[in-house]
């Protein structure tokens, strides 16, 4: 399968400036950790550099021509991001600082306003740490009650268990990621969606590692609320997404006052902005917002289901040579198919921190730790592990490098 | 510049038409536009099969939303309730018929917005902001 643009993977690595730098004097950068951030190509940060060049002022309330041309190119970016997951319309796309700010303007204005003691919100084991604590926060201000599905022994959820609860309680939101950022689990939304539905119960989906790498449409998934993160898709870091049907929010309260978000303030009180504003108070990450638009039309011409497709082959690819590797345990799904481009491991019992320190003295950056998913490694019985992962600008040569990298490892640790 | 301060803006800026609100009227409904605070009072006598026999008007604003203002009350005064809700966000910029930058737009539509909610409610105008949808 080749790209939409036609153009090879050489040329679309050259469009990332970082990758041409040396890693350390004489050693070249392996970058195997852009599920904890991208890297950016030149038409981000080019947009960005032309952006406070030529075009920035506030946006908004201006008349004049500056402000007017701020305003048009970040609103032009909400469109973009419109039509990159297919929501209905822009307005129901709120920009945020990333998907935990998302996650907790969820939490903070629906949350806040709708959920009663008594009441059941449904998270899962493998979430990110952000996907857990803003329901600790709310449960234990409310009293209501969160419950955690478990997950399997490849690292899928515990879909039986799903139901029961569904069945048996009184839920009113499930709350879980589309694909896990350590196991790399794609979790099955649209049928999730459709029985929390069936259950009166609305469905929050934490898009931090599927929107970047796979395609998504959130009308097909048919989900309340999404949230992801720029920085993590080709974008600058400062913007996340939420996105929320307008119904839902149109009834919801804000959750931060100031300006922006505002329709008229009077001492007395205020009345609030339409959709998306309602939810954007104060100036905006402008620059960010323009940087993200310009990420989303790079993949876009690039294409969503090669980005996914290619990055499976490396996955699959990475999953057979990891394997080789002696006394390297993987964890997560052992097929590429069903999983996202991570792989989280161990390697004997070195503890990861000094498998990615000496990773890191042959040029490969990857990450190690608990990856902002403590009880997910509780789960696993490990407190930490490994875990490179991969992008579009990434090459079966790397993972290679990758390999013998370990090779060398164990060789210096025994 | 001339494109937008044209003749026909200025002329309805300087002498609004139906200037004043009644009192007593049917409808009686203030807006405010969030960018800049401008306001926008819109009052209404409904007369038999409902047609708006009666409307006046007041507000603080720039030429562009008073001007606006003054050119909708022109075009629906005898008009009936129906015919009135089948306007559209588009309906009002093309009555205006300037060029309007993305900043400007909502002076345009100021007065529509107190009319639509004013006598329909929040819902139908939440509904035509909505058309603006990509
Ligand atoms: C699955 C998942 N959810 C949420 C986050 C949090 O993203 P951010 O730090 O951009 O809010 C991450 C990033 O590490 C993630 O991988």
């Amino acid at each position: 399968m080749t790209n939409r643009s036609g153009r090879d993977l050489a040329e679309i690595r050259a469009d990332f400036p970082i990758l041409a730098e040396e890693h350390h004097d004489g050693v070249p950068l392996v970058f195997l950790d852009s599920a904890a951030s991208s890297q950016k190509p030149q038409a981000v940060i080019g947009a960005i550099a032309d952006y406070y060049r030529h075009t920035h002022a506030n946006v908004h309330r201006g008349i004049h021509k500056l402000s007017e041309a701020a305003t048009a190119a970040f609103e032009d970016a909400r469109r973009k991001v419109r039509r990159f997951i297919n929501a209905e319309s822009r307005r129901e796309i709120i920009f945020t600082r990333n998907t935990t700010e998302s996650i907790n303007l969820v939490a903070q204005s629906w949350g806040r306003s709708q959920l009663k003691p008594g009441d059941v919100v449904i998270s899962t084991v493998l979430e990110h740490h952000s996907n857990i604590v803003p329901w600790q926060i709310l449960a234990e201000e409310i009293g209501f009650t969160l419950r955690f599905l478990p997950v399997r022994e490849q690292g899928q959820l515990d879909l039986a268990e799903y139901e029961r609860i569904l069945r048996e309680e009184r839920v009113r939101l499930v709350t879980v990621a589309h694909v896990s950022n350590v196991l790399g689990t794609v979790n099955p939304i649209a049928a999730m969606a459709e029985k929390a539905h069936d259950s009166g119960a609305l469905i929050l989906v934490d898009g931090a590692q599927s929107v970047p790498h796979m395609p998504v449409d959130v009308r097909a998934l048919d989900v309340d609320f999404y949230a992801f993160s720029g920085h993590k898709m080709l974008g600058p870091t400062g913007v996340g997404v939420l996105y929320g049907k307008r119904d839902l929010l149109q009834a919801m309260p804000p959750w931060m006052g100031g300006g922006d978000m505002i329709s008229h303030v009077s001492l007395d009180g205020s009345s609030w902005n339409e959709l998306p504003y309602k939810f954007e108070a104060g100036t905006p990450a402008i620059a960010p917002v323009i940087g993200l638009g310009a990420a989303v039309q790079y993949l876009q011409e690039l294409g969503m289901e090669w980005v996914h497709a290619y990055e499976q082959q490396l996955t699959a690819y990475a999953l057979e040579r990891l394997s080789e590797v002696p006394q390297l345990e993987l964890f997560g799904p052992s097929a590429a198919k069903e999983k996202g481009g991570v792989a989280a491991f161990r390697l004997a019992d070195h503890h990861p921190h000094d498998v990615a320190q000496l990773l890191d003295a042959q040029g490969i950056a990857v990450r190690a730790g608990h990856h902002c998913a403590q009880p997910l490694h509780h789960h696993l019985g490990v407190p930490s592990t490994t875990r490179a992962s991969f992008y579009i600008y990434n090459t079966e040569e790397e993972i290679d490098a990758l390999v013998a990298g370990l090779y060398e490892t164990l060789r210096i640790l025994g | 510049m001339e494109n937008l301060y044209r003749e026909i803006i200025l002329d309805h800026a300087r002498e609004p038409r139906n200037w004043g609100v009644l009192d007593p009227a049917d409808i009686d409904y203030e807006e405010y536009n969030p960018l800049c605070g401008d306001r926008l009072r819109i009052t209404i006598r409904i007369g038999e099969d409902e047609i708006i026999d009666g409307l006046g008007w007041s507000g603080e604003g720039c030429a562009i939303s008073q001007a606006a203002a003054s050119m909708l009350g022109e075009e629906i005064l005898g008009k009936s309730l129906e015919e009135v809700k089948a306007w559209t966000r588009d309906d009002m910029l093309a009555l205006v018929g300037i060029p309007l930058t993305i900043n400007r737009v909502k002076c345009a539509l100021l007065s529509l917005k107190a009319l639509m909610i004013g006598i329909y409610g929040q819902k139908i105008w939440d509904r035509m902001e909505m058309e603006d949808e990509d």
